[in-house]
């Protein structure tokens, strides 16, 4: 069993835990995931690492409620334990050595994982600037402990509730146009965002890694419910990702195939609500 | 004198028109009185050639003998002194290809059931109260085991035996490997698989779950915890697909992720979370034991029509005969000599179709099995809004990536010697993880002879 050791609500549908897992923690790096069980009956889920402490052996998990797993676990309090956490899964992020200054860049509850990407980066001693885009004011997370981890922190939200009003491309693309150079950007989020991202960069070159979230079972290399296509090729989020370079992913097929169960998820929502 | 009927015992089935729409075992198993009439028609051959045919040669005439006589419980002490895994043995070998395929009663009518009657020896003992197995006595050496499938549970079970104290690191939530996740309950209730394993825990073998090694630990840091040999057992890995068009589609996946969401997950049961493909026709592509699981599954799951499409004839079939007899029975629509060329999509992303060309069988290749061959200006669309690709796999990349000195082939398969030994000292291997995708019978006999190999590299040290 694996404990929640702390929960912090971070607005109405985001939820932060600390969980103990020593395992993982003492292996987890940047851009790396567990799979997770809430219970006998629950499902194996995906969620990115999005901070481990590993003299305390835990590992902290931001995640937004999106299905009935996510509300399930949002229900859970310190002290409860979920069945099963394994990991670290997937590929650490990986910066070109060279790189000297990058922009690490969050949309929504994306942020979650772009956080400990700025963190290590700048603990690496890179230099970093940080946009993260927010729908409105009232959902914004971890906006001090951003700021604590890059020299430049550029907050956008679609309805100009707070920093800047519009998209992060167009923040992005202000920075790029106003002469500052990136070595990388990296960017999560939403999928149309990292799409949009990378068309921005692309033109520019710039070299821009994105984290992939498609549907898995088992996170481990055997189901293939992951594949994406990159480059052409036929890649497994799990064993290959979830970072990819993002000008050479097919984001479009990457939505259609993550809306696979989305009536399912419904129905179960549905019912839920009935009751 | 042995009872010389040409058939075997019938073995008692539900009726197939409602076994294909519940997930219950679809042989039910011999009676006593059965097994003792089955048993009696073993010749009890002096050159055994059935034990020949068994990859962890079970004593069957001897076994066998003893079910004649109606000593089930010493049948069984006979069986498991070889063989850790009857219950499941008896249920999913390809008997034909092995004890049986080599039974001198097969020559002239029907082989003797020998699968049928180790299941029977097997479920008999587990429905007894078990008496407490006595530990078998520490001899203080440690060996580490990858993975809880068919070829590690094997390993871990015979090192135990002598002794070893053995710790499996399973990936997943559960035990059992392939046994869990890919052969469905119908042909092997998951209760018995767990039996099983709980046999094994009680010869003192520890299994830590969630472990996935080659990221949460690696080879060497198992080494360094004391561990003096290691078996990886660590199984199929990542499925293959054609590389036609189309397989991106809503509504196509492979067979592993298929049968994973309702074995392992539990996905056809209401009150479990994972959600499963809802399908109205499905096309299973492939010719094996996986695809005839993934087809009688999507009958249970409630498809009207389930076709296999598979290029060759049904001759070439590897699958069990049991399993294509059992398939069609249930309804199975069998497309033999078929190819898909492309999946075809609606608006939405979603198959609608598949488009696949006849296929007839030319001079023999390399496998020896007639080469099939497209018949030009033959295709034609099969409608179908579920795709399930069962081509096979291959292995697990996680510990040959992160693991130095371990040498893989070009489908990075682990390469072993005939003692199972890797190219780095201490560790084994077996299972899927060497051979790519086999039967569990395969992987059980390779788990064994690693075991020997273990012991003796332990006591020579």
């Amino acid at each position: 069993m694996f404990k929640i050791v702390r929960k912090s609500v971070l607005n109405s549908s985001v939820t932060l835990m600390e969980i103990e897992a020593p395992f993982v923690a003492k292996k987890a790096q940047a851009g790396q995931f567990i799979i997770f069980r809430i219970d006998e009956k629950g499902e194996r889920v995906p969620l990115t690492i999005a901070d481990y402490d590993r003299e305390n052996g835990t590992i902290t998990i931001i995640f937004q409620i999106v299905g009935k797993t996510t509300e399930k676990l949002s229900m859970l309090n310190e002290g409860d334990a979920l069945l099963d956490v394994a990991g670290p899964l997937g590929i650490p992020t990986h910066i070109a050595e060279d790189a000297k200054k990058v922009c690490v860049i969050g949309g929504g509850v994306g942020c979650a994982i772009a956080y400990p990407q700025a963190k290590s980066l700048f603990e690496k001693g890179l230099e970093v600037d940080v946009i993260a885009g927010f729908r409105s004011k009232d959902i914004v997370i971890l906006e001090d402990e951003f700021r604590k981890v890059c020299s430049e922190f550029i907050l956008c939200s679609d309805d100009g509730s707070c920093g800047k009003k519009g998209f992060v491309t167009d923040a992005l693309k202000e920075r790029i146009d106003s002469g500052v150079k990136y070595d990388a950007v990296i960017a999560i989020g939403p999928v149309p965002m990292m799409k949009f991202v990378c068309k921005v960069t692309e033109p520019y070159g710039i070299k821009t890694i994105v984290s992939l979230n498609p549907i898995m079972v088992d996170g481990t290399g055997m189901c293939g419910g992951c594949r994406v296509t990159v480059g052409g090729e036929t890649k497994y989020a799990c064993v290959d990702g979830p970072d990819f370079d993002g000008h050479q992913v097919d984001f479009d097929e990457l939505m259609k195939r993550n809306s696979t169960y989305r009536g399912q998820e419904h129905d179960c929502r549905m019912m839920k609500n009935l009751k | 004198m042995a009872n010389m009927a040409l058939e075997k015992v019938k073995m008692p089935e539900q009726d197939p028109k409602e076994r294909a729409r519940n997930f219950k075992e679809v042989t039910l198993g011999y009676t006593k009185e059965m097994a003792m009439e089955e048993a009696s028609r073993c010749l009890n051959c002096k050159n055994k050639p059935c034990v020949a045919g068994c990859p962890v040669g079970v004593k069957i005439p001897e076994f066998i003998s003893e079910i004649a006589e109606g000593n089930i419980e010493k049948a069984y002490e006979i069986i498991t002194s070889t063989n850790s895994l009857p219950a499941v043995c008896g249920r999913v070998c390809p008997q034909e290809n092995q004890c049986e395929g080599k039974c001198v009663r097969g020559i002239k009518g029907e082989p003797v059931g020998i699968g049928r009657l180790e299941r029977f020896a097997a479920d008999c003992m587990m429905k007894e109260e078990q008496a407490e197995t006595e530990l078998p006595v520490s001899n203080n050496h440690k060996v580490a085991v990858v993975g809880a499938g068919p070829s590690g549970l094997t390993c871990a079970g015979d090192l135990a035996k002598l002794g070893y104290k053995v710790t499996i690191f399973e990936a997943f939530h559960t035990s059992g490997g392939v046994l869990m996740y890919g052969i469905p309950e119908f042909r092997l209730p998951k209760e018995i698989v767990q039996k099983e394993i709980s046999k094994l825990k009680k010869l003192g073998v520890e299994i830590m779950h969630d472990m996935v090694i080659g990221k949460v630990l690696s080879i060497d840091e198992i080494m360094e915890m004391g561990y003096e040999a290691i078996f990886i057992g660590s199984g199929a890995g990542l499925p293959r697909f054609m590389g036609i068009e189309g397989e991106s589609l809503i509504g196509v996946c492979s067979a592993n992720e298929y049968l994973t969401r309702i074995n392992l997950m539990k996905g056809y049961l209401e009150e479990y979370d994972t959600p499963v493909i809802k399908s109205k026709s499905v096309a299973v592509v492939g010719g094996g034991n996986v695809a005839m699981d993934a087809a009688r599954s999507a009958l249970r799951m409630g498809a009207e029509h389930v076709y296999i499409v598979y290029r060759r004839s049904e001759a070439e079939m590897p699958a069990r005969k049991e399993e294509i007899h059992h398939a069609k029975e249930e309804g199975v629509e069998f497309l033999t000599l078929n190819n898909p060329v492309k999946i075809i999509g609606d608006e939405n992303g979603r198959v609608c179709g598949m488009e696949c060309i006849k296929m007839e069988l030319g001079e023999p290749d390399e496998s020896g099995r007639r080469r099939p061959v497209a018949v030009e200006d033959s295709n034609y669309v099969l409608e179908v809004d579920t795709v399930i690709m069962s081509i096979g796999t291959s292995p697990n990349p996680l510990i040959r990536t992160t693991t130095t000195g371990l040498e893989a082939n070009k489908r990075g398969c682990l390469v072993v010697d005939e003692d199972m030994l890797t190219t780095k000292e201490g560790v084994y291997a077996g299972g899927d993880a060497v051979t790519g995708a086999a039967t569990v019978i395969l992987a059980m006999g390779a788990g064994k002879t690693a075991a020997e190999s273990i012991d003796e590299y332990i006591k020579s040290k």
